[in-house]
């Protein structure tokens, strides 16, 4: 019984977080990032079925998020202009998942008969083709200026018109919670078990009578079904849906929120999508930089800890659970280390700041402040200190980082020796 | 008649610069296994490089400069980037490229600024060539051609009748055979990369002028360039030649000669309610499909011919 409850732990919490959020987080901006971060989360776990799980790799998962959000913003004015029978708002996103699902059949059919590179080539394709379709059927998709709609439309079955953000944040943590749940279970059905034998081997599933290409279709077109979930909570929230929405832009995010989350564990995406969305709001207003730090970041990942952040935290858990006297070892190397890559990428960063200054130097902006510090990149002094910077810090990482690495190994292997296999 | 040759020229000339691309591409993807997502993203390069040095030099050094500054560079991102991720295979190498093409478009903004940069056709070559039954064919254009298929004829005899060619066209089919024979295959792998993205810039050379030296550049051929070598056949250079020739016609076409589906509903005698939902499907011009085309062929060959028009092997 209390391994059960051990299990629910994580869920209760999951929930009571998402319940008290808006109590914390009062401002408007605050409650409609929230609704945002829980729409992604659960766009991002969809996609993670297929690159995480089913090892396909999509350039295209857009359209399912998209199409799914044109189809509801569509609906809503229906509904708004008599047009259409009345359906609550709170449903509305079972219907926007039933359109991603049925999108997600048709074209999951011929993508899936291959994965690795083949998938992905075929991804893009369809991705540029829908987001090429926007721009020439106008009625649907009212091409670069997309379409507005209003998601009041009388009262819903619980009483909440959805006028207020607060209400929609409320919507969002529902859908969110119950999307999360259902793709956790799946994880553990013969089915995902199944998808995940066909990601690593492909060849022995056909052998013991499985079809490779059904399960990946089957993947596939759940995945899609989830993230038409997402896309229609996308539309109600904002109440705009525009061409970015099926193109490579949201493709390539959700893709960078799950890869750099970590595509191996469950809970990377939820990683993922939270910090990068809390980022992108943050950061955009902030430094012109943000899309390249974003790559930059992305290809550090893909190059030093393919893991993800989720692989991070995985690989010091039985650290963890071994206790303070097994982690004490590890504090001097990696506070050298965050040290060293600290003042690299700060360094970095000053130099990036000052180059997109000088580039757009017809922006109003008449003086640049880094870090709150304001710089004068036309004379050398702050070049100096920053790439002073920069390689101290690039080469202390490299003299760091075999210390790091080696207290690591001897912790995990102390904390396997105190806990047992 | 008159105008249908000269939409073919341009035709052939757009996929001429489509087959320079996807000719490098097609080489590496065949011999690596790596969908070289950033391939346009070196175009691109190639163009600006090329704006670069031909505002501090002329357009002739650029046309030397640019390409081997791009292949130098491309060399470098797989000696340094691509080949760590090797052992995490084909899909993290495919994903690491995704994330270079998004870094090379924000550093050129970073450099060069978000808007379009003034790179122009050179003077000398700004005229019309010949006029033929009242088109102007300039000479850029034509200059332009000539390159393009200078390029492929030497590609040709390189790979059909020097050493380099027989090394790399077996490395093509089969790495490993090649590496017990005493071959550095990452080295090969280095340098062809690093070639591949040299001939991709040297359609942005060449191309930048006329289709525009602009960040987005990037990101509105890539796509269309995997398609080709899909269409073509993976590996096969002719097949690139055939699918660039053919994607470059035919869109060219479609734009020129700008046909509506509502002229031929009408000639069919259907009606189309002009407010109603489907009004845009009686409004679609072949000018507005073009760009789809290349994705609709795609889509196509993948599911009634996966291994493309001269290909030896299944996508």
């Amino acid at each position: 019984m209390s391994a059960r409850l051990a299990g629910l732990a994580p869920w209760i919490g999951f929930a009571l977080l998402l319940a008290l959020l808006p109590q914390v987080f009062t401002s408007g901006f605050a409650t409609v990032t929230m609704s945002q971060i829980g729409l992604l989360i659960v766009f991002a776990l969809a996609y993670n079925m297929l690159l995480g799980q089913g090892g396909m790799l999509s350039f295209g998962h857009a359209i399912y998020f998209g199409l799914a959000g044109y189809f509801t913003v569509h609906y809503l004015n229906f509904v708004y202009e008599g047009d259409a029978p009345w359906v609550p708002v709170s449903l509305m996103p079972l219907l926007g998942g039933l359109v991603g699902l049925f999108f997600g059949i048709l074209v999951g059919y011929v993508s899936t008969r291959r994965a690795g590179t083949t998938f992905a080539m075929i991804s893009l394709g369809f991705g540029e083709m829908v987001t090429a379709l926007t721009l020439v059927l106008v009625a649907i998709f009212n091409g670069e200026d997309g379409i507005q709609t209003d998601r009041v439309i009388g009262d819903d079955i619980f009483g909440a018109t959805f006028g207020p953000s607060v209400e929609v944040y409320y919507l969002v943590a529902c859908w969110c919670f119950l999307c999360v749940a259902a793709m956790f279970m799946l994880t553990r059905t013969p089915f995902g078990r199944m998808s995940n034998a066909v990601r690593d081997n492909p060849e022995r599933v056909e052998f013991i009578g499985y079809s490779s290409q059904r399960v990946r279709w089957l993947a596939f077109s759940l995945s899609s079904f989830f993230a038409g979930i997402a896309g229609a909570l996308h539309a109600i929230n904002i109440e705009h849906v525009g061409f970015e929405q099926v193109s490579i832009i949201q493709s390539g995010l959700v893709l960078f929120m799950v890869y750099i989350g970590g595509a191996g564990n469950f809970a990377g995406p939820i990683i993922g999508a939270t910090l990068l969305y809390f980022l992108q709001s943050t950061l955009t207003g902030v430094t012109e930089a943000w899309l390249l730090y974003l790559g930059v970041l992305f290809v550090a990942v893909i190059l030093f800890f393919p893991g993800g952040l989720a692989g991070l935290i995985v690989m010091h858990r039985p650290i963890w659970r071994a206790g303070l006297r097994v982690m004490a070892p590890l504090a001097a190397p990696y506070a050298a280390f965050s040290a060293a890559l600290l003042a690299a990428v700060l360094g970095a960063i000053g130099i990036v700041e000052m180059l997109y200054y000088l580039s757009s130097r017809l922006s109003t902006e008449t003086e640049l402040s880094v870090f709150g510090v304001v710089v004068d990149p036309g004379g050398p002094a702050a070049w100096a200190a920053f790439a002073a910077a920069a390689a101290a810090g690039a080469f202390g990482v490299r003299k760091t980082w075999p210390a790091a690495a080696a207290a690591w190994s001897a912790a995990l292997a102390e904390a396997r020796a105190r806990l047992g296999p | 008649m008159e105008s249908f040759v000269f939409a073919l020229f341009n035709g052939v000339l757009y996929g001429m610069l489509l087959f320079l691309l996807a000719s490098g591409l097609t080489l590496i993807f065949s011999m690596m296994g790596v969908l070289n997502f950033a391939h346009a993203s070196f175009f691109m390069l190639g163009a600006y490089f090329a704006y670069q040095v031909t505002a501090e030099l002329s357009f002739w050094w650029a046309l030397v400069v640019a390409p081997v500054a791009v292949g130098v560079v491309g060399a470098a991102v797989e000696r340094w980037g691509l080949r760590p991720v090797h052992r995490f295979g084909h899909v993290a190498e495919l994903l690491f490229t995704f994330g270079i093409a998004y870094v090379i478009e924000e550093l050129v903004q970073m450099v060069w600024g978000r808007v379009p940069v003034p790179y122009e056709i050179p003077e000398s070559m700004s005229g019309p060539l010949f006029s033929w039954q009242g088109f102007d064919y300039s000479i850029y254009r034509v200059f332009m051609l000539a390159v393009s298929t200078a390029i492929f004829a030497a590609l040709f005899a390189l790979l059909t009748y020097t050493r380099i060619g027989l090394i790399v066209r077996a490395a093509v089919s089969d790495p490993t055979h090649v590496a017990t024979l005493g071959h550095d295959v990452p080295r090969i792998f280095m340098w062809t990369f690093g070639f591949g993205c040299a001939l991709a810039a040297v359609a942005g050379v060449v191309g930048g002028n006329v289709l525009g030296t602009e960040p987005a550049m990037a990101i509105q051929l890539g796509p269309i360039v995997f398609v080709v070598i899909v269409i073509g056949g993976l590996g096969s250079l002719g097949g690139a030649l055939a699918a660039a020739l053919l994607i470059g016609v035919v869109t060219r076409l479609a734009i020129f000669y700008d046909y509506g589906v509502g002229g031929a509903l009408a000639a069919l005698g259907v009606e189309v309610d002009p407010a109603g939902f489907m009004r845009d499907f009686a409004r679609i011009t072949t000018a507005q499909v073009a760009p789809v085309l290349p994705y609709l062929l795609l889509v196509l060959m993948l599911i009634f011919k996966p291994r493309g028009l001269f290909g030896t092997r299944d996508v």
